[in-house]
């Protein structure tokens, strides 16, 4: 079905001129506003970054505790949860005899994988684990050159990122 | 013997005043014309940036001033490739006819009075032909060919619509600016334009200046519409329609034959700007307030009658200048404030609504010539 829409043009929108005119007024005012630095919106991006909130899911990384280990027991909640299946954990045991930690964190991570192709960014990793280690970083900037690169790794996930990013 | 009196006459015209003087027109003609591009470009993106609240280009050089330049750069590393259908004659002449015949079209519009040297004078135009305005109008005319060319020859359906397009919009649009420009050619009474520049130095009731633009704004308007039309600017630039037919008649160019395309859409838009100058504006007449600072500034420099010719002359090239960058920030101005038309309304427009007004104004200013005489 289609439906008229009545438009009510006066006789000097009829003529376009004026409008014309108005319009160019507008136009003019904008440019000036943006000659004298005011009216800009965009930012010069790789010097400038927009900062975005701190609930923002970007890249993953692993929190680690103040002698840097990192603070996964190799649950694999995170890996059960995950309905991209882009998380690999190998678990392994450290020997509570010699561990500085003794018992506690004796159970570790051998590899921990992201494949961040794969990875839909919902942050259920982030929900499901028990002791605050998977996390979502701000960080935006995952692009990389080959396929590879966006396989994460533990190296890669225990790297220092202060603030959420 | 005879080719020793063609060589040495030929020397002697090489050192000749005349030919020292059409080498500089020459060299000053290649400047502002083709010149003008790279800082049109730059003013297109850093001006739409700024209506639209964006930065614009501002890495290349300062300012981004040589953004141009490396775009420029880029068309020549291209490669140079020809569509295996295309028929390579026209293909490869269009490009060639765009860029010239604006340029062309230059040489017959003046930019500047007399220049007063060695007891020579020297007209401030490439050529001053008798028939004056028509040639420019004639080169001015031949921009629809290599549309029509490049369209044909690509054999490529959407080229041949942006062709039918661009050719059809810049004939319609050429009969109300005709119209136009008999009604100016009545009201100065020729076709010279440097004796149009003089009529119009006048002063119009003792305030104005007796500009075509405040004698007849009628043809004024149309003719500005028109060459927005002629020069496929915004509101009409229905030859290329990105949504429609990707990039109209010039969709199988690429590398250095686009950048010629391209070169030639903004030596014709500052073509079209310097003969609305002349015609409307006054040309190369000095701004108001012009007269007074050459009289002051040849009272501190103490010149005489001679200097003071050659002084208003340069003060003249500069407002002709001042004036033919007004017109073409007016493009850039205009291209990002209107959106553009349908093609019916853009055929209305020239058919149903420009091509009668400029058939009243004409035959109005006839009987008002008629009447007051063209001393006004």
């Amino acid at each position: 079905m289609t439906i008229v829409v009545a438009r009510h043009e006066k006789i000097s929108d009829r003529f376009y001129l004026v409008a014309l005119a108005q319009g160019l007024v507008v136009t003019m005012k904008q440019m000036l506003r943006s000659l004298f630095g005011k009216g800009i919106v965009t930012i010069e991006y790789p010097e400038k970054r927009r900062e975005y909130s701190q609930r923002f899911r970007g890249a993953h990384f692993i929190s680690v505790d103040s002698k840097k280990t990192e603070n996964c027991t190799a649950c694999y909640l995170c890996q059960t949860v995950c309905p991209a299946d882009c998380i690999t954990i190998v678990a392994g045991e450290r020997d509570a005899a010699t561990s500085e930690y003794g018992v506690k964190k004796e159970k570790r991570p051998l590899s921990f994988d992201i494949d961040a192709l794969r990875c839909c960014f919902c942050g259920f990793c982030e929900e499901a684990c028990p002791k605050d280690a998977i996390k979502l970083s701000r960080s935006y900037e995952m692009a990389t050159l080959t396929r590879e690169e966006a396989q994460y790794d533990l190296k890669f996930l225990v790297r220092e990122v202060k603030d959420r990013g | 013997m005879e080719s020793i009196d063609l060589f040495s006459s030929l020397w002697a015209y090489l050192q000749s005043y005349d030919f020292i003087a059409l080498l500089l027109k020459l060299i000053f003609i290649l400047i502002i014309g083709p010149g003008l591009v790279p800082i049109m470009v730059w003013l297109e993106r850093r001006g739409s940036a700024m209506i639209q609240g964006r930065m614009g280009p501002n890495r290349v050089g300062p300012l981004g001033l040589l953004q141009a330049l490396a775009d420029v750069l880029k068309f020549f590393a291209k490669e140079p490739f020809v569509p295996g259908t295309a028929n390579k004659f026209y293909y490869n002449l269009a490009p060639i006819i765009a860029a010239v015949a604006p340029l062309a079209a230059f040489a017959a519009i003046p930019f500047g009075g007399t220049v007063l040297f060695d007891g020579y004078e020297t007209n401030l135009q490439l050529s001053n032909l008798n028939i004056g305005i028509l040639a420019a109008l004639a080169f001015a005319g031949l921009e629809v060919y290599p549309i029509m060319l490049a369209g044909w020859a690509s054999n490529n359906k959407y080229a041949v619509l942006g062709a039918l397009r661009g050719a059809s919009q810049m004939i319609s649009y050429e009969i109300a600016m005709g119209l136009a420009l008999i009604a100016m050619f009545l009201i100065y009474g020729t076709v010279d334009m440097n004796q149009m520049v003089a009529w119009q130095g006048e002063s119009l009731f003792g305030i104005l200046p007796r500009w075509g633009l405040f004698v007849n704004p009628l043809a004024a308007m149309i003719f500005l519409i028109g060459i927005f039309a002629e020069t496929n600017r915004m509101p009409f630039d229905l030859p290329e329609g990105d949504a429609e037919l990707v990039a109209g008649y010039h969709v199988e160019y690429g590398s250095t034959k686009f950048a010629m395309f391209f070169f030639a859409e903004y030596v014709a838009m500052s073509m079209a700007a310097a003969l609305f100058v002349t015609l409307f504006l006054g040309g190369y007449g000095l701004l108001p307030g012009m007269e007074a600072l050459a009289q002051y500034l040849a009272q501190v420099f103490q010149l005489e009658a001679l200097g003071l010719h050659n002084l208003k002359t340069f003060l003249g090239v500069g407002s002709f200048l001042m004036k033919l960058c007004f017109m073409l920030f007016f493009y850039i101005w205009v291209r990002w404030t209107v959106p553009r038309f349908r093609f019916d309304q853009l055929m209305n427009l020239g058919w149903r609504i420009l091509l009668p007004i400029g058939l009243v104004n004409l035959v109005f200013t006839a009987i008002a010539i008629y009447f007051i005489g063209s001393s006004l």
